[in-house]
């Protein structure tokens, strides 16, 4: 334990802030510099459609002056941090933050129209898979088994969706994908609990073999069979009332129910966790499962359990690929979004609420380098679509730092007698 | 409620850990359970417990034959434990920790908490158990933790409880708090097994002795009818000297020094004030006071584990300013942690690797590629002998062990090796009074040889055995000095902050 005393806490506190807010006022520099001087027009945002209900005016800003404001706030802002050091500088970090992409969306549609509702209804439906898979994570987590297999659990959702989907309808095509993917949980609870294999060697072996079983399925059965990979998708269901509120009704009310079902999942998670008896020992069997187990509470049971719930979860998440999506499957067509969504667990702090935010905020990122695309600004296309993982390592490198998983993770329990 | 154990044997591969154990307990009755480092007491009352299964015999509570799969049934049928390392998941609230496992529900599972809190509040009224039901386990001392495990045995419905070793992690104060606490439960009619490695608590508080030795009951005494010695005997089986032989060594130059010593905590209170310390060769310094004074941080910052917030720290001459524990190992500074599971070894790890927890990179054990496990083997065989450490085998992970036979291996690991300065914390805490002797005999001797000892402990009885000077710690400060002979009751006083 090295603990500081505070003198030295004092000390690298005000260091910190320091470095903080000069890099602020260099990054105020640096927006000015790169996407204000020399911009000219208007960025036009378009807030409804032309057919919604209660259209609103389009939201249209003087580019110029926009990202110059923008870039004098972040300066501020980082001034104010040097010289008061205050105690909730990340408020003014996360403003800086959101001032900074503000003026990079303005730079980016300068002189051209962009419906920024339409991204952020697809903030929303990228944030699916991505809430999903932390959701599986944080089931099987809270519980002490770490899940890398997440991302094989997607794709086995996705594939088994695309072809039972394709032969028995969509709904059928769901449910067995569920069924697939707590299949794969109940593999991976009998590897790491029952026999205690490592857990992330586990997840791996996992994750390696889904990846060679559906590419070879894809090459050697849905290529030959195009009728096997057309699975009809789930339509969207507007929600009555809800979804003619202006900006709000679309971005939230105009989904499919991989939308309503995620949201929904969040929700009882967050009520099982931590309101019910069931959570508190799920969660008491991550923490120190030989309390639990001195208490009568079944470690293995529990673990069991959650596990292949964590993957049944992870099998809906995967079915969005296919069934919510294009409705049809290709080989790694989840691309990382498994991974992506252990982070948001992580930076969501094992909380089911706060993962959904951090999917919220990796969605963003998704949603954004896809639409700029349109866009067509000069920076290269390749380059957009790092943005979800360039904002994934950002987050979990800086910001996640010191969040604290389940005592026990990664542990297996051995029971004694 | 009357319980039964009736010819209980258990073993854990070839190490008989009980053996045809016969023991009874009654309503309103306290059993003390005595018995060396590991004579198989906890592995007893884990029988009793649901949480082994024994090979052979039985469970009798009120003449019915009861058997226990896991310990929800043994609570079911009265019977609770406080464990010696306790069972509490320190992110959860006092409340949580209670109820987990029984908890009072509403629609949907939701745990009904008003109810919970009113029945924990209520235990807590009734048995003089004083905790508030909100606070983080994490956030309370030791002692409100104890208190805790037993409103949640007594949640259960508890009528037989069972204390392992109980006091060992308590300060003087609290221990009187707790013989309180169950001389209460035994008013109330509970049956109560205590176990302690301290003679004089089972003396005080006790109706009944039983003693273990090597899985077996050697024999039952009564408090009024026996003595220290004769227990410490029945123990050990064999005569123990009680007294530390400790003849007068002229002491020689000063090994370490401290001077003007602060340490402000991260609210920049003082956690303590201008300390000046001096030890020197052929003495053994005893630090005196009541846990939570600063004796932990002082040592902390004398091991390399805390930075200093100013003065001086110098070791044979030098000082040591920002040294690594590394480094100041190297110096030949031992250090024996006060928590033995927290700092001094890892549980997971094998016997072998605790024993080379410090010393790996030396030449002897590593070639800076690979590890030379036939050294480190010879090296865990020497110290389990040499220090007595009751294991069948250097391959079993730690927390495999008794908690004293875990205590005397870290002591063994810090004191077999060359060493010029020892630091030991609490250097006795659960260990078997044979063991103590033991230990006691091997710090002396280490002293006559020419090795300074700084001593800290929250046994003054340990203080004044041991110690040719003793200083007391009160509020982060040194407030008083004295020589070995000392009337205890005056460093009483002074632990009191009375000076
Ligand atoms: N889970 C286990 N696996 C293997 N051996 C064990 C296990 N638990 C206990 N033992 C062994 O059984 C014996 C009795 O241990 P036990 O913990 O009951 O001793 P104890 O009387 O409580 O000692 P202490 O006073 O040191 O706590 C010891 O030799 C110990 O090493
Ligand atoms: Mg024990």
């Amino acid at each position: 334990m090295n603990t500081l005393n505070k003198n030295e806490i004092e000390n690298t506190k005000s260091k910190r802030s320091k470095i903080i807010g000069l890099s602020l006022i260099f990054f105020g520099f640096v927006i000015y510099l790169f996407f204000g001087l020399g911009i000219e027009g208007q960025a036009t945002f378009r807030l409804s459609r032309p057919t919604d209900p209660f259209a609103l005016p389009n939201l249209i800003l003087p580019a110029h002056s926009f990202i110059g404001l923008s870039a004098l706030l972040i300066a501020f802002f980082g001034g104010r941090i040097i010289m008061k050091a205050p105690k909730n500088f990340t408020i003014f970090v996360a403003l800086s933050f959101f001032l900074a992409i503000a003026a990079f969306l303005v730079w980016a549609t300068a002189g051209k129209s962009f419906s920024l509702t339409g991204m952020l209804q697809a903030t929303v439906v990228r944030a699916v898979p991505i809430a999903l898979a932390a959701m599986a994570g944080i089931m099987c987590e809270r519980v002490a088994v770490i899940n890398i297999g997440i991302e094989g659990m997607l794709l086995a959702g996705a594939f088994a969706g695309a072809l039972f989907g394709s032969i028995f309808g969509n709904l059928i095509g769901l449910v067995l994908a569920i069924l697939v993917g707590g299949g794969f949980g109940f593999i991976l609870a009998a590897l790491v609990v029952t026999f205690r294999v490592d857990q992330i060697i586990a997840g791996v072996a996992i994750n390696i073999f889904v990846l060679g079983i559906t590419s070879f399925l894809t090459s050697h059965l849905l290529k030959s069979n195009p009728e096997l990979n057309d699975a009809p998708i789930f339509k969207s269901i507007d929600i009555p009332f809800f979804s003619e509120i202006p900006v709000l009704g679309s971005v939230f009310f105009k989904h499919n129910i991989f939308v309503y079902f995620s949201i929904f999942i969040v929700i009882v998670s967050t009520y099982y966790l931590f309101k019910t008896a069931y959570g508190l020992r799920a969660r008491a069997v991550g923490e120190h499962p030989k309390a639990a187990e001195t208490l009568g509470i079944s470690v293995i049971r529990t673990r069991f359990n959650h596990v292949i719930i964590g993957g049944m979860i992870a099998g809906f998440g995967g079915a969005w690929f296919t069934l919510g999506s294009v409705g049809r499957f290709d080989e790694g067509m989840t691309g990382g979004r498994g991974f992506i969504g252990l982070a948001a667990m992580i930076f969501g702090r094992w909380h089911p609420i706060g993962a959904l935010f951090a999917a919220l905020v990796f969605g963003f990122a998704d949603s954004l380098q896809q639409k700029l695309a349109i866009l067509r600004t000069p920076i290269p296309s390749e380059f957009l679509a790092m943005a979800p993982y360039l904002v994934t390592i950002i987050v979990v490198a800086g910001i996640v730092g010191n969040a604290k998983p389940p005592q026990a993770i990664g542990k297996a329990y051995v029971k004694e007698n | 409620m009357k319980l039964k154990l009736n010819e209980i044997s258990k073993s854990f591969g070839p190490v008989k850990a009980n053996s045809d154990i016969n023991l009874t307990v009654n309503r309103g009755e306290i059993l003390g359970l005595l018995g060396e480092n590991g004579a198989g007491k906890t592995t007893l009352m884990n029988i009793l417990t649901g949480l082994y299964k024994p090979d052979s015999g039985s469970i009798l509570i009120d003449n019915q034959l009861k058997v226990f799969h896991n310990p929800r049934e043994a609570n079911k049928n009265g019977v609770g434990m406080v464990h010696q390392h306790f069972m509490l998941v320190p992110v959860f609230s006092v409340t949580e920790n209670i109820i987990l496992g029984t908890e009072p529900t509403t629609t949907f599972n939701k745990i009904d908490l008003t109810n919970a809190k009113e029945k924990v509040l209520k235990i807590s009224s009734e048995y003089n158990l004083d905790v508030d039901p909100n606070q983080l386990i994490e956030k309370l001392p030791v002692g409100i933790q104890q208190r805790v495990e037993i409103i949640k045995i007594l949640f259960r419905d508890a009528e037989i409880l069972i204390f392992d070793e109980p006091t060992a992690v308590l300060t003087p104060q609290e221990v009187v708090e707790f013989f309180e606490i169950i001389k209460n439960l035994k008013k109330a009619g509970k049956a109560i097994i205590f176990i302690t490695h301290k003679l004089h608590e089972v003396l005080e508080v006790c109706d009944r002795i039983n003693v273990l030795r090597s899985g077996k009951i050697v024999g039952e005494e009564l408090p009024k009818k026996t003595t220290n010695k004769k227990l410490a005997e029945l123990m050990v089986g064999r005569k123990v000297n009680l007294k530390t032989n400790r003849q007068i060594v002229e002491k020689g130059e000063v090994l370490l020094e401290v001077n003007n010593l602060s340490i402000l905590s991260e609210n920049k209170e003082p956690l303590l004030s201008n300390l000046d310390v001096k030890l020197h060769k052929n003495e053994i310094l005893g630090i005196a006071g009541v846990q939570g004074n600063g004796q932990t941080e002082f040592i902390e910052a004398l091991t390399g584990l805390r930075k200093i917030s100013s003065g001086k720290i110098s070791y044979f001459g030098k000082e040591c300013k920002n040294f690594s524990p590394r480094k100041i190992h190297q110096l030949g500074v031992r250090h024996i942690p006060e928590d033995r599971q927290k700092q001094g070894l890892i549980g997971d790890f094998s016997l072998t690797e605790n024993i080379i927890l410090n010393t790996y990179y030396e030449k002897k054990f590593s070639n800076n590629i690979a590890l030379n496990w036939s050294n480190a083997k010879k090296e865990a065989k020497r110290i389990i002998e040499k220090f007595d450490v009751r294991t069948n085998s250097e391959e079993i992970s730690a927390d495999k062990l008794s908690g004293g036979n875990q205590q005397k291996l870290l002591i063994g690991r810090e004191m077999s090796r060359s060493i010029n300065l020892l630091i030991a914390s609490q250097p006795t805490r659960g260990v078997d009074v044979g063991s103590i002797e033991y230990i006691h005999n091997q710090i002396v001797m280490a002293r006559n040889k020419g090795i300074g000892v700084l001593l800290n402990s929250t046994e003054l009885d340990e203080i004044i055995a041991l110690s040719d000077r003793i200083i007391v710690f009160y509020e982060g400060r040194v407030i008083a000095e004295f020589p070995s002979n000392a009337d205890p009751n005056i460093i009483g006083l002074a632990m009191a902050g009375v000076n």
